[in-house]
C-alpha cells in the first residue's frame, strides 16, 4: 500500500506500506519539477516492488529515501 | 467549566478543500457546530475558544496535536473537545491524536467521531463517543457529545452507556462475584445468544496475515489498485466520490500513463487538483510501465481497479478487498500495487 497516511495503514494492519509525500497525491509530489517527480515516482514503485518481495510478520513502513537519489 | 473545541476548517466556515493545508489558528468563542454545542451544554460549560486546523496540514503530520495542544492550553482550557468528525479520516485522525495528547498531559478530553473512522484508534486511551456516519447527524452526536461534556466534567469516566467507542480505558474495580461466575455467567449469555456480552472488548480491525513476498518481482506480474477514485474522464460508470457501494475496472493495455483530461480523480474527501492535473499521481502508471519494460517486474497487470475510500464502511471495503483479490489471483497475478489517499 502507498499511502501517505502511514500511521493509519499501520493501525488498521497493512502489511506493507510504502510512505508517500501527500495525501492527495500518494504517487507524486507537485513541489518537484516535473521531471524530478517522475524520477520520484520511479523510486517509489521500485520501492513498492522491493516491498512486495520482503517477508514481513507485521505492518512494516517502506521509504524511499534520499541514498537512492543516484539510483533514479 | 472553560471549553476548548477544535474543529477543521470546513467546520470553521474557513473553505473547503482549498483551505485544507491552512495551518493552526485560535477563533474566539464558538464557532461551527460549536454554537450548537454550547446550547445543548447550557450555562454551566462555555467554550472560550476554538482551534482550527486544515485537514492536510493537521494529518499529514502527529506534531501538530502537541502544537494544537498547546493552543488550547493558552486558551486556559479545563476541558478539549474534538469533532465530531463523522466518517472522515483526516479530521477523525487529528480529533484522535489531539485527545490522546490532552489526556497524556492531564487535560481531560473527549472526541466525536464514527465507529468506523479510520482514524479512531490514534485515541489510544482517551475517550471518544460515537458520531454519526455524515454530518446530517449533527444535532444527535452533538447531543451524545454535550451529555458525554457534561459527565466528563464532574470527573467521572465515560462508558458504553455514554455512547463510548473505540479503545476503553482499562478501569481497576471492585466486583461482587468472582472470576469463575462472571465466566460462567458470560458463557451463558452468549449460549443465550448474546454475542456481545463481555468484560475484555477487542473490537477494532481484523487482523490481516501478510501474504508471502513474492520471489522475484522481476518475474511476477503485478497489478496496479487504488481507492483514489481514477476514472476516465466524465466519469462514465458514475463512480460514486464518497461512500462507495461498488468498484470498477478499467484496461491500460498499451497505455504509457495517464493523461490529464483523460483520466480524473472523482474523489470526494480531498482536493483533486493535483491528481488531475497529472493523475499518475494516484496510479503510477507512467514509472511502473517503464519498469515493466526495463525488466523490473515480470508484466504489468492488463487492468487497473479503481473505486473511493472516501466514507466508504469498513464491511464494503473488506468486500472489495477479497473481490479485488480474487480477480487478481484468476488473472495469474501475484502482487498488487494499491495507492491510497
Amino acid at each position: 500500500m502507498v499511502t501517505n497516511l502511514v500511521t493509519i495503514a499501520e493501525q488498521v494492519g497493512a502489511p506493507r506500506i510504502v510512505a508517500g509525500r501527500g495525501i492527495q497525491y500518494p504517487s507524486g509530489d507537485p513541489n518537484l519539477s516535473p521531471q524530478a517527480e517522475h524520477e520520484w515516482r520511479r523510486r517509489l514503485v521500485k520501492r513498492a516492488l522491493a516491498a512486495v518481495a520482503t517477508h514481513v510478520d507485521k505492518p512494516t513502513i517502506f521509504t524511499v529515501d534520499a541514498e537512492e537519489d543516484a539510483d533514479a | 467549566m472553560r471549553l476548548v473545541h477544535y474543529v477543521n476548517q470546513f467546520y470553521a466556515g474557513l473553505g473547503g478543500e482549498d483551505a485544507a493545508d491552512l495551518g493552526p489558528r485560535v477563533l474566539a468563542g464558538a464557532t461551527g457546530p460549536g454554537r450548537l454545542l454550547q446550547q445543548l451544554l447550557g450555562a454551566d460549560h462555555q467554550i472560550v475558544a476554538t482551534v482550527v486546523c486544515g485537514d492536510n496540514y493537521a494529518a499529514s503530520d502527529p506534531s501538530v496535536s502537541a502544537e494544537l495542544l498547546g493552543m488550547a492550553r493558552a486558551e486556559g482550557a479545563e476541558l478539549l473537545i474534538a469533532g465530531p468528525a463523522f466518517g472522515s479520516g483526516r479530521y477523525g485522525l487529528v480529533c484522535a491524536r489531539l485527545v490522546a495528547a490532552a489526556q497524556a498531559a492531564g487535560l481531560p478530553a473527549v472526541a466525536s467521531m464514527h465507529p468506523d473512522n479510520p482514524g479512531i484508534g490514534e485515541a489510544g486511551a482517551a475517550p471518544v463517543v460515537a458520531a454519526g456516519a455524515v454530518a446530517r447527524q449533527m444535532r444527535p452526536t452533538l447531543e451524545r457529545l454535550a451529555a458525554a461534556v457534561a459527565k466528563l466534567a464532574t470527573g467521572a469516566p465515560l462508558t458504553a452507556a455514554d455512547g463510548r467507542v473505540g479503545a476503553a480505558a482499562r478501569i481497576g474495580r471492585l466486583v461482587e462475584d468472582r472470576a469463575a461466575k462472571r465466566a460462567v455467567e458470560l458463557v451463558v449469555a452468549r449460549l443465550a445468544g448474546d454475542r456481545d456480552a463481555t468484560e475484555v472488548p477487542v473490537g477494532g480491525f481484523d487482523v490481516v496475515v501478510p501474504a508471502a513476498p513474492v520471489d522475484k518481482a522481476a518475474a511476477a506480474a503485478v497489478a496496479l489498485v487504488t481507492e483514489g477514485a481514477v476514472v476516465p474522464f466524465g466519469n462514465p460508470d458514475r463512480l460514486e466520490s464518497a461512500r462507495a457501494t461498488r468498484w470498477l475496472r478499467y484496461p491500460i493495455e498499451g497505455l504509457d500513463g495517464l493523461a490529464s483530461g483523460t483520466w480524473e480523480s472523482v474523489a470526494g474527501g480531498f482536493a483533486t487538483t493535483h491528481a488531475n492535473a497529472d493523475p499518475n499521481r494516484l496510479l503510477p502508471l507512467d514509472a511502473t510501465r517503464e519498469l515493466e519494460r526495463e525488466g523490473a517486474i515480470g508484466r504489468l497487470h492488463g487492468e487497473f481497479f479503481s473505486t473511493v475510500g472516501n466514507g466508504t464502511t469498513v464491511a464494503t471495503a473488506k468486500r472489495f478487498g477479497v473481490e479485488w483479490a480474487a480477480a487478481l489471483r484468476k488473472a495469474g497475478v501475484q502482487a498488487a500495487i494499491l495507492t491510497a489517499t
